[in-house]
């Protein structure tokens, strides 16, 4: 189990800034996902953790080492690869043996720990194919296998998963996760998708340009994000803005909104947010507002609905699907929630 | 469809037909082409003690081995370097390296002939090795540059994750793949270097003369069934390692991902 610590570290692609002055740290045994849209800076943040990318100023520390100016061949980092990056001219065992032999372990030591990581990776048997002969997920578990089998101080994941069709993505998800608690190794994983980051992580770090926006448990963040962009990156959204008066935010169409949550000054613009699974058809909750049903959108288990109000304002509104019944295009409805559920956010 | 392979037919027979009547009329006993074909070996017993023509076919091998050779190490350390890294100018010089293919042969042979007195390099075997690696260069960058793009880069950074210096990354990981690219591109300079006619007649000296240039005077002086038999050895010889080539180094399909 091993810390890893980055102090200050900024990056610049020629005259393009990558990362701006970035300071985090990722606990013991850990599973952290920088999540971000790309160009984010996310992918730059964890090849400068793996050492590919030397940082123009700051430092990183893996366990009590500083590493900054170690090449990443002296680091003992297990990485994944969105495209596998296995080896096509070696066998499965040969490609998960790589960095044993790098070590110094061959022989009969170096095959049985080849044979126990890939029980590991629950594809005993598997040593002889070659890489061509497996599936896209059989072929990540091999990579997580050779990653994981020199004992590396922290695995980074570039976005591994991202090239599995959707029922894999999730089978891998799983078992990413056991094997994570297993080894407990401070994982540090980058990613787009919202939805991985969220039902992977300890921790989630939201970049934005270069910057990290935010970052805390999953459900911290979901709940309470502090920007507009946050909110938005993971999960879906509504925004309100207004004038702050009265304890509430006054919209344009004269509504006065009630937040639970601490506002700015009176008199400043604010802008609340508002998941569209916290709305609901109501007339007697605390905030209310009145919107035409534009588009119905039938997913299965959710009902997602898009609703404009009288002054244009686009609204969604999601429904979990427990009766069957639809609300009907067109329909103009009553929407409510609570002031617990009005999230002020910064622009 | 139909049309396709009558077209393809032609192609064929335009081909080979002239090659297949030069290697009958090297078994055909009459000097002067003339026919009905009586076979005969006589014409390869002749070779055998036509010096000339023997130690111009032996030069024109060692030649183009010597070119493969200096022209695939040079060229695959240049795509190497063209492709892998970025460095000041590269773009003007991966550009700079295709116009050579496409000047005509005697334009480049005339301005390397002057070029080799000028700088008292001369003629002779020496001027021949620099001047068909010079040609074979262009054609190894580009057959060896084309191969390296199939190999990704990730597959070298994965090793080094491992544990793999640069050097240890690229003798273990992107070498072993990029061979078959590296044999073919080495059979390329090999054949350019043979094929050379132009630059070869300029650049060889009275003491050593390449196949080519041999033939065209043995040529000038009278034309014999010799030229057929050293032509068909030549091209039995090549087109066995050609199709050696295809059956055994078929590139496979470099990084690894579907």
């Amino acid at each position: 189990m091993t810390e890893v610590h980055i102090r200050s570290i900024a990056k610049s692609f020629g005259p393009v800034p990558v990362l701006h002055d970035i300071t985090t740290q990722f606990a013991p045994g850990s599973f952290t996902s920088l999540l971000g849209p790309s160009g984010s800076g996310k992918t730059t943040l964890l090849r400068i953790v793996a050492g590919f990318v030397t940082p123009d100023r700051g430092a990183v520390t893996i366990g009590t080492r500083d590493v900054t100016a170690v090449p990443v061949w002296g680091r003992n980092i297990g990485m994944m690869f969105q495209s596998y990056a296995l080896f096509p001219h070696m066998s499965v065992a040969r490609n998960i043996a790589f960095g044993l032999e790098r070590r110094g372990i061959r022989g009969a030591e170096a095959r049985a720990l080849v044979d126990q990581a890939l029980e590991m990776v629950r594809l005993t048997g598997f040593g002889a194919r070659s890489p061509k002969e497996l599936s896209g997920g059989q072929q990540q578990r091999v990579a997580l296998a050779r990653a994981l089998v020199i004992k590396p101080s922290v695995l980074l994941l570039d976005e591994p998963l991202s090239a599995l069709d959707r029922r894999l993505r999730q089978d891998m998800q799983v078992e990413l996760l056991r094997i994570q608690r297993e080894t407990g190794l401070t994982t540090i994983f980058v990613t787009h998708d919202q939805e991985e980051a969220l039902t992977l992580s300890d921790r989630i770090a939201i970049l934005d340009r270069g910057r990290i926006v935010q970052s805390g448990k999953p459900a911290e963040i979901y709940e309470r994000p502090q920007t507009r962009f946050a909110a938005e990156f993971l999960g879906d959204s509504n925004f309100l803005t207004g004038t702050v008066e009265q304890g509430g935010v006054r919209l344009a169409d004269g509504t006065l909104v009630q937040s639970a949550h601490p506002l700015p000054a009176p008199g400043a613009k604010a802008t609340l947010a508002i998941r569209p699974e916290k709305l609901q058809v109501s007339t007697t909750a605390p905030n209310r507002l009145t919107a035409r049903i534009v588009t119905v959108i039938y997913a299965g288990p959710v009902l997602s609905y898009l609703l404009e109000t009288l002054d244009g304002t686009r609204l969604k509104l999601f429904q979990a699907n427990r009766d069957g019944t639809i609300l009907a295009q067109g329909a103009t409805i009553t929407l409510g929630w609570s002031p617990e559920h009005a999230i002020p956010v910064a622009e | 469809m139909r049309l396709g392979h009558i077209f393809l037919g032609a192609v064929l027979v335009f081909l080979y037909t002239p090659i297949l009547v030069l290697m009958a009329m090297g078994f055909n006993a009459s000097p002067l082409y003339q026919l009905p074909f009586q076979f005969s070996t006589r014409w390869y017993g002749d070779l055998m003690g036509n010096e000339g023509l023997l130690t111009a076919g032996f030069n024109s091998i060692v030649l183009g081995v010597i070119t493969a050779l200096v022209a695939t190490t040079l060229g695959t350390l240049a795509a190497l370097a063209l492709n892998r890294h970025s460095f000041r100018g590269r773009s003007l010089l991966q550009l700079l390296l295709l116009p050579p293919i496409a000047i005509p042969w005697l334009i480049t042979g005339t301005a390397m002939l002057i070029f080799f007195f000028w700088t008292g390099i001369g003629r002779g075997m020496h001027a021949l090795v620099i001047g068909h690696v010079a040609l074979a260069v262009p054609y190894v960058v580009l057959v060896v540059g084309t191969g390296l793009k199939t190999i990704r880069t990730d597959l070298e950074e994965a090793a080094m994750s491992l544990g793999s210096t640069p050097v240890h990354a690229f003798f273990a990981v992107t070498l072993p793949l990029l061979f078959p690219s590296i044999l073919g591109a080495a059979l390329f300079a090999f054949a350019v270097s043979l094929d050379q006619f132009v630059v070869s007649y300029f650049l060889s000296s009275p003491g050593y003369v390449t196949l080519p240039v041999q033939i065209y005077s043995a040529i000038r002086k009278g034309f014999t069934p010799e030229i057929n038999a050293i032509s068909t050895l030549l091209l039995l010889g090549s087109m066995s390692v050609i199709l050696i080539f295809a059956r055994f180094a078929r590139p496979q399909s470099p990084g690894a991902s579907k």
